[in-house]
């Protein structure tokens, strides 16, 4: 039963809001659609009253974010933030084996229990579910969203980099706030997210954080972070999870967000290999889609390698070499086999201590994350792994004291190599 | 320079000092009863005489501690860390460490690459839960050690969870099991618990040190983990210092003097940093407004010593309370009890009897009744004239209070209930899940842990000002975040308001599922003993917006009901007189307590036969209805399809291939198995294989498994694919085959044919976490749904030509056809029985893999014993033609489940139960949609959540209210 259309009328006074995944990407992905004619609200709310609602229309057994996305969607409504006769909410839909793509629905539920049921739902999918004829991209736009995502990459995987070192607090978040600001400018000239412009300014993003003034002589514990992909980004569901680590002294690597749509690509390649499922889709994702979204990979490593202190992401192609080693790339609902693939990345990047986030009662990472712990033990002695759950009432006194002993173990070894250095050099 | 460690557990507090040559030269060992921030000041102020000015090394460990170390500026070390370091330097040569603290439990290997473990998000098993059983037991925590040691026997006991441990420890408790036994189950419990949940794979051995106060206090805990890890570990001098003792060892830079660190506690205060709720009541006006509008709710009571005349007696034996009440031919209330049955409920019945007896012997007893949890036990043993089910007793209570009332929710001390009523019936039962918990014992276990008495503590709530939010998933969990939340200020009023607060969003969210007030009714009563809080009862009518009945007896709603029950049943019957047990029978009633395992078939229930003078008796803890009436059941897969499945799986598993070609290999009956048998074992049978099938499920199995699973939150279901590889191996099997399969196969009723993540990949799982002893497990991602690919996949995976495997595939769908051809025809079978014998039929829905009697816990027996027939989900969902869901329908199992419930619908002969295995995300989904359906044509939906918990009590509850309930809808038609 798919929700009350957004129509094309609507598109002209209706106020469309966005579940705030990673706020570096959207910040710069909803720019495109503001040049586009839509109004976009990305949500912020994120008092206690989000989970209460979501508590209230959403079933409890149900992964926490959609819980939470839900929940401050209603919120943000009965918060005025928006006008309930005039607004339209956007949702993902991965359209896979994981619960996870059921938030269309449990959301068109909820608004309708809540008494809203002349909101419009749109779905954001690949597979062409659940069309709505008001909300229609435009290649030109989505080739915009496209690139922000990219920037979104850049900015987020090297301001992790550079903030624990930067001398003079600030720099990297002024740096970042730049940037959004400029790419918006180029959107608005029809420029920056295409060849050339592109290059230049991924090259330009490298370039500056590699002037940020740092200080790199007192080494810090490195910290990856995995899991399932709304908790791996978004502080509303991790409890501000970066942000912590940082307070905590340690340098955070998120890998890259470019890698989720890649993996999502290449299973359509599995499917008709294991399966013999949609081999046209197959064929054109093998010949189009992924050698297509590989120039926007090398775009990334080359502008980042710029700097020899700065680490790239891998490339779809390593990444599922990685995770071959662990797990076949065949297990692929939810976060699937680049959630392993990323933790085997971590690790070879300097990054063995890991943190996997992930919703209580997550299916798939009873596979892919706690199920692969062992063998990437087995593998590479020096990973530290630790998985936390979130949900609604966790605890985040406990959460916490699960991640500090993870610290405790990645200082100690951290020490360690160290002195083994020092005595190495006197 | 001295050493000072600190660690602040959940419940205790230890500090050590060590002087330069690292002896310990002052320790101690206290309960804090939460007052942190007081109790370190006044530690610190203990050693200052010690230390003096000097600059010590000084540092706060532990979960409690965490807070007040980061807000004071004093050094922390994480608690698991500070053990390593102590072991490392007290026993160097420690292989494994396992510590139980008052709310953690941790495995550390320190051999062979350092892993530290601590519980997750689901935990149990710790000193916190041996507390709560031992207070369930009416035993003081010290005397768990004196009770296990002379235990005789023990019992399963779900190990993973308290709140799930207690729904197994209560009806032992009421079917009379032995103190002494139970408290061995209990230790046993925490012992898998520890290991299950922790291990996660990886062997304990070697040199093992046991740690933390339950491990030195209890040794029979010792000898339990010595048995079950096949070791003999070592609990050393200090056992319940090695946190504060590491913490004092780990190094530190930020050197203090102690005074300093007084002085920076002393400046902190966490005022008002937790989320906080609006206050439950303004003012007092506002609290005496609403105190005398409920006060009008009274039932009449008359002075028992006065009345002359019959009386009716109504028993409601609930799971820590027992209720009884008396009324007279008027329904007046002439006397009444609500005490705690201490573990013996019959005990505390022939107290009240014998002092009623004495007191008024004017009162001539005409009806009795039982009800509740020890519903049979109280029958059986007083020789009442009738007893009914908890649901109706509350029924018929409340309709006493308030003829057109609608809906009724009772919060007892360990269940909770609601039902909706229309037209006079119940027409919706919701009872809590194992899982949430939430009921009076909660807050009764808090207001101990907190020093206070449970009223004292209730009218705490009254003057908050502030109430915490404290969430409303597990209680295990919420001590953290009640101790967080007075580090930040939380006043003790606060938190009981919290608490009750939390009670009732547990109620309307978790078990209601109502998202308003509107939903629930236009008359409500509340009743149960834990509405008799008001706290509880304020932020019920906060959170739905209405204002609701609550009777004065609301904790004796039961009894009354009961009571109510017994007059209308000696009335109808024109008895004058009751069958209860005379006073002088009373007096010289014994009660004797026996535990046997039946060898009634290959379950061996474990018995408890209960013996009463005059040879009354009561046998419990049956599945089925053999040992109570001596007479085997027959035909039972003539009328119960899983039973019908059972012996079809059986047939197939028998069917050997000896000295065939490819040599032997291993199917094991878990998980997706329980639907692609017949393919598989065809398949491989054809090609040349001897296929072996694992053995069925039980207990023993599954234990076998537990070692080597990672995840402890994962699904049961899954959790003994584990058992069923070890159970292969120990075959010699030469190759095991376990599918990979995103898609299931594709019966065209949804918009894809997918199978749970868990289904789909736990191969993934065996394959990483398990050790096959050199044999081969084969485990290739393929589906069903495409047979020519299939054939290619088949062909690549073993080496053999393609054409050999066409043909064999071939036979294997036929196979499969043919099965389901089976399970359909005997699904008619049994429906046109059912109206031959006129008999109602159940629907028992799930997933193919809850046929597995380990799973199911004989519920589709219990159906039979209650005298209806069961068919399955997929016996009936092809008849249904492709429905519009309003869900997502893209998984091929829940497709037959929407089927099955739209078929029911349009039904009066069938009524549908829906399984659901504890920790299955898509059944969030499923559970809803498939009630909506039914609702939409007044059909009552239930719904059984079962896990590794082997209780069957509450289903029976459950059940029965099912079966009132339609049988009342009936005779009304």
């Amino acid at each position: 039963m798919p929700s009350v259309p957004f129509t094309k009328e609507m598109k002209k006074d209706y106020t469309i809001l966005i579940p705030n995944m990673s706020p570096i990407h959207f910040n710069i992905m909803k720019q495109p659609f503001q040049l586009y004619g839509y109004k976009v609200i990305l949500l912020e709310n994120s008092s206690h009253t989000v989970i209460e609602e979501g508590l209230r229309y959403v079933h409890n057994d149900m992964c926490y974010p959609a819980l939470l996305v839900i929940g401050q969607m209603i919120d943000a409504i009965h918060r005025g933030i928006c006008d309930p006769d005039k607004c339209a909410l956007v949702i993902s839909q991965t359209g896979g084996g994981c619960r996870a793509s059921n938030y269309y629905f449990l959301l068109i539920k909820a608004l309708e229990r809540a008494g809203y049921p002349q909101i419009p739902v749109i779905s954001l999918n690949l597979q062409g579910m659940n069309k709505n004829p008001g909300f229609e991209i435009k290649p030109q736009m989505l080739l915009q969203v496209l690139s922000g995502l990219i920037y979104g990459d850049m900015l987020m995987l090297l301001s992790h980099q550079v903030r624990p070192y930067e001398v003079n607090k600030g720099d990297t978040d002024r740096l970042v706030e730049k940037w959004t600001e400029y790419l918006g400018q180029c959107y608005k000239n029809n420029k920056g997210y295409l060849g050339h412009y592109m290059k230049k300014n991924v090259n330009q993003i490298s370039d500056d954080f590699a002037a940020i003034k740092v200080d790199r002589s007192r080494k810090k514990v490195k910290v990856g972070v995995v899991g399932e992909i709304y908790l791996k980004y978004a502080p509303l569901g991790n409890n501000n999870l970066e942000e912590f680590l940082e307070s905590e002294g340690c340098e955070v690597m998120l890998p890259a967000l470019i890698g989720f749509v890649l993996y999502g690509f290449s299973n359509g390649i599995k499917d008709a290999e294991y399966y013999g499922r949609a081999k046209k889709y197959a064929f054109f994702m093998k010949h189009f889609g992924m050698p297509f979204m590989a120039h926007y990979e090398h775009l990334i490593e080359k502008a980042i390698t710029r700097h020899k202190e700065f680490v790239p992401p891998a490339t779809i192609k390593e990444l599922s070499q990685y995770a071959e080693e662990i797990i076949n790339t065949g297990c692929k609902m939810g976060e699937g086999w680049l959630l392993t693939a990323e933790m085997v990345e971590l690790i070879k990047k300097g990054y063995s201590n890991i943190i996997t986030t992930q919703p209580f009662g997550c299916l798939p990472n009873h596979i892919c994350a706690k199920g692969m712990i062992r063998p990437l033990k087995e593998r590479y002695p020096e990973s530290n792994i630790v998985p936390i759950d979130y949900d609604p009432s966790q605890a985040r006194v406990n959460q916490e004291n699960r991640i500090k002993l993870m610290l405790s173990v990645a200082r100690e070894r951290l020490d360690d190599e160290l002195e083994k250095e020092n005595r190495k050099n006197a | 320079m001295y050493r000072v460690g600190i660690d602040i557990g959940s419940t205790t507090i230890k500090v050590v000092v060590l002087d330069e040559t690292g002896n310990i030269v002052f320790s101690v060992y206290e309960r804090h009863l939460s007052e942190i921030i007081d109790k370190t000041k006044e530690m610190l102020e203990r050693i200052l005489p010690i230390t003096g000015d000097d600059k010590v090394s000084i540092a706060i460990s532990g979960s409690a501690g965490m807070g007040l170390a980061t807000d004071c500026h004093i050094p922390f070390v994480q608690e698991v860390y500070a053990t390593r370091n102590a072991a490392k330097h007290y026993i160097p040569d420690t292989d494994a460490i396992i510590e139980l603290g008052g709310e953690d439990a941790k495995i550390l290997f320190l051999t062979n690459g350092l892993e530290v473990r601590m519980n997750g998000s689901c935990a149990g098993g710790t000193g916190a839960f041996i507390d709560q059983m031992a207070t369930l037991l009416g035993i003081g925590r010290d005397d768990i050690e004196y009770y296990a040691g002379k235990a005789t026997q023990t019992y399963t006991i779900a190990s993973r969870c308290g709140v799930f441990a207690k729904t197994d420890v209560q009806p032992l408790i009421n079917q009379g099991a032995k103190v002494e036994d139970i408290a061995a189950s209990i230790l046993e419990a925490v012992v898998n618990q520890t290991i299950a949940g922790l291990a996660q794979g990886r062997r304990i051995s070697g040199k093992v040190v046991y740690l933390g106060g339950p491990l030195t206090f209890i040794p029979t805990l010792r000898k339990k983990f010595d048995e079950a890890l096949h070791t003999t570990g070592i609990c050393p001098e200090n056992s319940l210092y090695y946190v504060a003792l590491g913490t004092a060892l780990t190094k530190n830079y930020d050197l203090l003097t102690v005074q300093e660190c007084i002085d920076r506690i002393e400046s902190y205060s966490g005022e008002g940093k937790y989320v906080q709720f609006d206050p439950l009541f303004k003012d007092d006006d506002d609290y005496r407004a609403f105190k005398e509008r409920h006060d009008r709710d009274c039932v009449k009571s008359i002075d028992p010593a006065s009345y002359v005349g019959k009386g009716y007696l109504g028993i409601d034996s609930g799971s820590t309370t027992i209720k009884m009440c008396i009324i007279s031919e008027n329904g007046e209330l002439l006397v009444s009890r609500y005490s705690p049955n201490n573990g013996n409920p019959v005990q505390a019945v022939k107290s009240f009897l014998t002092s009623f007896y004495e007191n008024f012997p004017y009162i001539k007893l005409a009806g009795a009744a039982s009800t509740g949890y020890g519903e049979d036990l109280m029958k059986a043993a007083f020789r009442l004239d009738c007893s009914l089910v908890e649901t109706q007793a509350h029924f018929i209570g409340a309709r006493f209070f308030l003829p057109e009332v609608d809906f009724i929710i009772d919060i007892g001390g360990q269940d909770m209930k609601c039902f909706k009523i229309r037209d006079g019936n119940i027409d919706d039962i919701f009872l809590n899940e194992a899982c949430s918990s939430g009921c009076g014992s909660f807050l009764q276990t808090f207001a101990v842990a907190l020093g206070k008495s449970v009223s004292d503590f209730a009218n705490e709530a009254i003057k908050s000002q502030h109430p915490v939010d404290l969430g409303s998933r597990c209680t295990v969990f919420m001590n953290s975040s009640v101790k967080q939340a007075q580090k930040d200020g939380a006043l003790l009023s606060d938190i009981s308001a919290g608490l009750a607060i939390s009670v009732v969003k547990n109620a309307i969210y978790k078990v209601i599922r109502a998202s308003s007030a509107e939903s629930l009714g236009r008359h409500i009563v509340v009743q149960g003993g834990t509405f008799l809080n008001d706290a509880v009862l304020r932020a019920f009518e906060k959170e739905i917006k209405a204002d609701v009945i609550r009777p004065n007896i609301a904790g004796l709603m039961g009894a009354f009901g009961a009571a109510l029950y017994a007059k209308r049943h000696s009335e109808s019957e024109g008895k004058n007189e009751s069958t209860i047990l005379t006073e002088g029978e009373i007096d010289e009633l014994t009660h004797d307590v026996k535990s046997v395992k039946c060898q009634g078939c290959t379950n061996h229930c474990l018995l408890t036969i209960n013996t009463f003078a005059g040879g009354r008796r009561l046998v419990s803890g049956n599945r089925c209805e053999k040992p109570v009436t001596k007479t085997k059941v027959v035909d039972a897969e003539e009328r119960d399809i899983y039973a019908y499945k059972q012996e079809l799986f059986d047939e197939y598993a028998a069917a050997r291939n000896p000295g065939a070609k490819r040599g032997t290999i291993g199917l094991p009956m878990a998980l997706g198995m329980w639907e692609l048998l017949p393919f598989w074992h065809t398949l491989f049978t054809k090609l040349g294989w001897d296929v072996v099938v694992s053995d069925k499920s039980n207990r023993e199995l599954y234990v076998k498994g537990q070692a080597s699973i990672p995840s402890d939150t994962v699904c049961f279901p899954a959790k003994l694919m584990h058992g069923h590889i070890e159970n292969l191996l120990d075959k010699g099997v030469d190759a095991i085959f376990i599918p990979c399969s995103s898609y299931n196969v594709d019966e065209e009723k949804g918009t894809n044919h997918f199978n749970c993540p868990v289904v789909a990949y736990y191969a993934e799982v065996v394959h990483s976490n398990m050790d096959m002893r050199g044999k081969k497990l084969y485990y290739p991602y393929l589906s069903l749904e495409n047979e020519k690919h299939l054939a290619k996949r088949i062909s690549e995976t073993f080496s053999i030509p393609k054409r050999e495997v066409v043909k064999a595939i071939r036979c294997a769908f036929d196979e499969l056809e043919a099965y389901h051809r089976k399970v359909v025809k005997r699904g008619e079978e049994i429906v046109e029985r059912a109206h031959r014998d006129g008999k109602r039929v159940i629907v028992l829905c799930g997933r193919p893999y809850h046929v597995d009697n380990e799973i199911n816990h004989g519920i589709d027996r219990l159906i039979l014993s209650l005298d209806a027939y069961v068919i399955s989900e997929d016996s009936i969902s092809y008849k249904e033609k492709k429905h519009d869901v309003r869900v997502l329908n893209q998984w091929t199992y829940h497709a037959r489940l929407y089927d099955a419930a739209y078929y029911v619908r349009e039904r009066d002969d069938m009524d549908l139960v829906q399984f659901i295995s504890f920790g299955c995300g898509l059944d969030a989904v499923t559970s809803d949609e498939v009630r909506e359906i039914l609702r939409e044509k007044d059909k009552i939906y239930t719904m059984v959540k079962i896990d590794e918990i082997t209780n069957v009590g509450a289903v029976k509850i459950r059940l029965r209210s099912l079966f009132a309930a339609l049988e009342e809808k009936k005779s009304d038609a």
